[in-house]
């Protein structure tokens, strides 16, 4: 038995400390907002947080987590009250088929909790790892870029915050 | 590149490695100061021996004057010497300089050798062009710092310097200033460059061997001088130079090790000269760890480089390790052999390491290059004495240009803690390398920490 924190919530999992986060996540916690890609690190499509940094989740095996704060793309917001990304990426309609887009958005989310300001070179640079095969890129990037200018305007900050509740 | 790595080896010698580096005036060890004071000495002789050439007058040349073949000449010559590397910013125009080398001491930058009049190399002649490459004088007279290793260029023949101008003059002008070198007194003065050159250059001519094939030779020639692979792969002394004694025994660049490319090489399986040819254009073989950090530069550059000069390349560097061929080959075999039954950790192995070697690794690294990844006991890195490779590629994965195919492998450095990270190391190098435990694992991690602190912009 292994005990995780996810999106602030404090899970006890049966699982061998060798499997990926990832099938713990949507197996176990059926949170399936990650998605498998590739299993090999190569798509992002299984990207979460860890420790506010992004991660694959499809390499991480659960026995690194102990004690550390995993955050998944619900841990930005809700259907009823989506977090400062999820409406950026509604408001650019950057989806099309959406499977890459809660690795998309968490990848975004760990670049622009530690500077929205971030510049097009900036994003680009950190999202490298991240692919979209639908070609959406450029709705992508911009609703990254929306969502940090939102972040630096006054007060929005803190709204992925409140949701995520220990996404601090 | 050659001073951080004089300073690199003046720390490691010094016993004085401090975690962080703060100020670098602050932490100067007492033998550096002692080379230090030596140079400060040798260069104000220097100075006074040491002609220092005159400016040459500006003899502006005309680009659209070259030869189109002597021009394709010089992109191949230019493309074995790496020139386009150090004298690109990241994320720079091509050839404009201003990369820096980071040090204790301070840092270098790379000039701008576009043919803008101004900023770059426009006015120079041919003949200053020669005079920078061989001998380490700019046409203002002053001496470079040996950053530029024109203690290998000075082999390089008229022909070959005459193409590479060729090719360098007929690139875009880009007007962009480098700036500033930031060193520490005596280093901050030329004449130190002077001293330096008074010790350790010596002005060659190169000459064929008679008793080698032409092939060699060529490689020998390529190897030697233009490609300055020595300029990593052989060890330095306490003053940046590199020891002629043990050339191509392993040296250090950018905080990585270079290994040793003679009988000293750390590699399983040896470097044949068709596994050299299909790495060094690839950056891949299939028993060898992929090329990453300062190599991967030099494999992207001989990507473009034609075949049979590759080839010379790889027929020299090959003969530089003289063990048996064939006891070589088993040694390797045997180490594969223990990966097969390392696939996966025996049911037995509950250390953390193993479970992280599982859960994160072995997924791509089981089968040889089966998942295009390779089985570890054949990696270099994990035979080597010091850590800093393998934690390197853990932390930073290994990435191609943004476009272009080339190894690949991704970053941990968020999924792991430093102290997962040293379990991981210690699992792999004893169960792997069958080597005893590096010793200071957290230690190389800070030097790696302040090292990365201090670049900006990277990913």
């Amino acid at each position: 038995m292994i005990t995780l924190n996810v999106n602030g919530k404090i899970e006890n999992v049966d699982a061998d400390p060798g499997t990926p986060l990832l099938y713990v996540l949507r197996d176990h916690l059926r949170l399936n907002g990650a998605k498998y890609g590739c299993g090999l690190g190569q798509c992002g499509a299984c990207t979460v947080l860890i420790d506010d940094e992004a991660v694959f989740s499809c390499l991480t095996p659960i026995s690194l987590l102990a004690e550390r704060k995993i955050t998944t793309v619900e841990g930005l917001g809700t259907i009823a009250e989506p977090g400062v990304l999820q409406r950026a990426f509604i408001g650019e309609q950057a989806a099309q088929c959406g499977y890459c887009i809660p690795g998309m958005m968490m990848r975004a989310q760990a670049l622009l909790r530690a500077n929205p300001g971030a510049t097009d070179a900036e994003i680009r640079r950190h999202m490298r790892p991240n692919l979209c095969r639908c070609g959406t890129h450029m709705r992508i990037l911009r609703a990254i870029k929306r969502a940090g200018s939102e972040m630096t305007s006054a007060g929005a900050k803190p709204a992925a915050k409140k949701i995520a509740g220990a996404a601090k | 590149m050659i001073w951080a790595k004089l300073f690199a080896k003046l720390f490691d010698e010094a016993a004085f490695a401090p975690a962080v580096l703060p100020d670098h005036a602050a932490v100067i060890p007492v033998r550096a100061l002692t080379g230090l004071a030596l140079i400060a000495i040798l260069g104000a002789a220097a100075c006074s021996v040491i002609d220092l050439r005159d400016a040459h007058s500006a003899a502006q040349p005309a680009p659209a004057g070259f030869d189109a073949s002597l021009v394709a000449r010089g992109a191949q010559l230019a493309a074995i010497g790496d020139c386009g590397f150090c004298h690109t910013a990241p994320g720079g125009r091509p050839f404009a300089g201003g990369r820096g080398v980071d040090s204790p001491f301070g840092t270098l930058y790379s000039t701008n050798i576009t043919p803008d009049a101004e900023t770059g190399i426009g006015r120079w002649s041919l003949a200053d062009f020669t005079q920078a490459m061989r001998e380490g004088v700019d046409p203002g007279g002053r001496h470079l710092y040996p950053a530029f290793p024109y203690d290998h260029f000075t082999l390089v023949t008229d022909d070959d310097i005459q193409a590479i101008y060729a090719y360098v003059m007929t690139r875009d002008p880009v007007r962009a200033e480098s700036p500033d070198n930031d060193l520490v007194f005596p280093l901050s003065l030329r004449a130190s460059a002077a001293a330096w050159k008074l010790m350790f250059f010596k002005r060659e001519v190169f000459s064929p061997d008679p008793a080698q094939s032409e092939q060699w030779n060529r490689g020998f020639y390529l190897v030697q001088g233009l490609g300055h692979c020595g300029a990593c792969h052989t060890p330095r002394n306490v003053l940046g130079a590199e020891k002629k004694d043990e050339s191509f025994s392993g040296g250090d660049a950018e905080g990585w090790h270079a290994p040793a490319l003679n009988q000293n090489s750390p590699a399983p399986f040896p470097w044949t000269v068709d596994r050299l040819v299909q790495y060094l254009r690839t950056g891949v073989d299939d028993v060898h760890e992929a090329a990453a950090g300062p190599m991967a530069p030099v494999v992207h550059d001989l990507s473009q480089v034609a075949e049979n000069d590759v080839r010379a390349i790889a027929v020299y560097v090959a003969s530089l390790d003289n063990r048996p061929l064939q006891e070589r080959e088993k040694k390797g075999e045997e180490f594969a052999a223990r990966s097969v039954t390392r696939g996966a950790p025996a049911a037995s192995e509950t250390s953390r390491g193993a479970t992280i070697y599982t859960g994160a690794c072995a997924t791509c690294h089981v089968g040889r290059r089966q998942h295009g990844a390779l089985e570890l006991s054949l990696s270099t890195s994990l035979a080597l004495p010091k850590p800093n490779n393998l934690l390197h590629i853990i932390q930073e994965g290994i990435t191609p240009r943004d476009g272009e195919r080339g190894p690949w492998m991704p970053s941990f450095a968020g999924a792991l803690t430093d102290a997962q990270l040293a379990e991981l190391a210690d699992y792999l190098r004893t169960g792997f390398a069958g080597q005893p435990a590096w010793k200071d694992v957290p230690g190389e991690l800070k030097k790696s920490e302040s090292r990365k602190s201090k670049q900006t912009g990277g990913t």
